[in-house]
């Protein structure tokens, strides 16, 4: 099967735009998280869009197409696209879609009629309006199309991705995920499941961590065949080695206590990997910041890497940034690349209080050099988990 | 009773085609929709806004008639009357 190598990155995330700022700031322990949201304050579709641009696009595809100019950029695609554009797809994942144009129209709906409702909401709610507009943009002729599984979308998405190379569907595919839903609908119904933190604080596997933050954002990666990559002379920022993705069938917003679904996303990301608990260095963990993900993560990352889970560094992104929903995972993968190409593994920030009952190394508050012995691979997974049970993770390796 | 002249419509449309993102220079009544960069979904808007603001209905068959701007213009006039 093909290696699938990653040639580029891009984000745009609570901490500003671009991938590398993504990483600064967090490993130097900046937080994006203001008034209890991690809101894209820096993005201004008007920096990036002309009026008929963003107009034909809800924030949460405009969000992926800047991640997906800067990656492309990154992995040397500007000035033309290194294959047939046949050959080339773009999966992304989202959660909710295209929720602040829902919100809209239906106020229109209800307030103005039905003749109100605008021409231009189909195009922009739908979930797979992000994989479109990447599609388009860049003339991409490949397989294209988006991915619903809530917070693990962006991860499944950068999995399909994967496969689709692997197994020739496509040479080189965008894969990511982006979300935009800071929204009144949005909030008032995560509230109501009680899965926000009324302190609005990110705090992950904090004695005191009481639900997660919301955020908003878009990551974005360039998947290559490794062999197309090589004969380009691209330059190649890690291996994606492997995925894996279970179901819990267990309740529709809860894991189960063992966490027995996310054990075996790790595990057959590992077998797919061909690694080893021992080859691994870094854990990027869902970390949410609730009380229940981030126990049954700490289970699962016992059962599925043995005595090798205490001794890693895991942190949670999502302490600096918040829960990016379908954007979460693709943002923790550009993530985890930079943590072990930069050799820095970013803290989890707000762990000051540790909770007695999860006893792994979660690098509270403060950055952590990742020291590497000669011979060992820069190997490390990214865990998301998304409500219905969704359960995604990617073994990613720096070179 | 909504103004149905033919300056006034002229200004409706033309400050619709600005908020769709077209060119406010290259407006003009000759200007043709497509260089405008005026695709199905715009129009689709502007009959919803020529509807809200004249009354006038416009099917997608007379939509499909609406080459330019003067198009436009002069088919809202003659049926608005």
């Amino acid at each position: 099967m093909n290696e699938v190598v990653v040639t580029g990155l891009g984000a745009v995330t609570p901490l500003g735009i671009g991938a590398a700022t993504l990483h600064e700031r967090w490993a130097a322990g900046v937080s994006g998280i203001e008034d209890g949201e991690g809101a894209c304050r820096d993005f201004v579709a008007s920096d990036h869009f002309s009026v008929k641009q963003a107009r034909r696009a809800d924030r949460f595809a405009q969000l992926v197409l800047v991640a997906a100019q800067e990656a492309l950029a990154d992995a040397g695609w500007e000035d033309e696209l290194p294959y047939a554009a046949t050959e080339i797809g773009a999966i992304v994942g989202t959660g909710i879609g295209g929720i602040g144009t829902i919100e809209a129209n239906d106020r229109a709906l209800f307030e103005q009629g039905p003749k109100h409702v605008s021409p231009l909401a189909v195009p922009l709610m739908m979930g797979n309006a992000g994989a479109a507009a990447v599609s388009m943009r860049h003339g991409l002729r490949g397989p294209s199309y988006g991915v619903v599984s809530a917070c693990a979308a962006g991860t499944h998405a950068i999995g399909s991705a994967m496969r689709a190379i692997q197994y020739g569907d496509a040479t080189a595919v965008l894969a990511g995920g982006t979300e935009a839903s800071l929204t009144p609908l949005s909030r008032a119904a995560f509230v109501a499941v009680d899965a926000l933190s009324p302190t609005g604080i990110s705090r992950p596997f904090d004695l005191r961590r009481d639900g997660f933050v919301m955020g908003e954002g878009a990551g974005v990666l360039v998947l290559e065949s490794g062999e197309a990559a090589r004969a380009r002379g691209a330059r190649i920022l890690a291996v994606l080695r492997g995925y894996g993705a279970t179901s819990d069938a267990h309740h529709i917003t809860a894991p189960p206590s063992d966490g027995s679904g996310a054990a075996r996303a790790i595990t057959r990301a590992l077998a797919d990997a061909d690694i080893t608990p021992d080859q691994l260095v870094y854990v990027n963990a869902h970390g949410t910041s609730t009380p229940i993900n981030d126990r049954a993560e700490t289970a699962a990352l016992k059962s599925a890497l043995g005595d090798r889970a205490y001794k890693l560094p895991i942190s949670s992104t999502k302490s600096a940034i918040g829960h990016l929903l379908g954007a979460a995972g693709a943002v923790e993968a550009v993530a985890t690349i930079l943590a072990l190409r930069n050799r820095t593994i970013p803290p989890t920030l707000g762990l000051e209080e540790p909770d007695p009952e999860l006893d792994l190394d979660y690098v509270p508050l403060v950055s952590r050099e990742l020291v590497v012995e000669d011979g060992q691979l820069l190997a490390a997974i990214s865990n998301s988990f998304g409500f219905g049970g969704h359960n995604a993770v990617l073994c990613l390796e720096a070179t | 009773m909504a103004d149905t002249s033919i300056e006034h419509i002229q200004k409706v449309i033309t400050e619709s085609l600005v908020t769709f993102g077209a060119d406010p220079d290259a407006i003009s009544r000759d200007a043709q929709l497509e260089a405008l960069d005026v695709d199905s979904l715009d129009l689709a808007e502007l009959s919803q806004i020529i509807e809200e603001q004249f009354g006038v209905e416009l099917t997608s068959n007379d939509v499909a008639e609406i080459k330019t701007v003067g198009d436009a213009i002069d088919m809202v006039a003659e049926r608005a009357k």
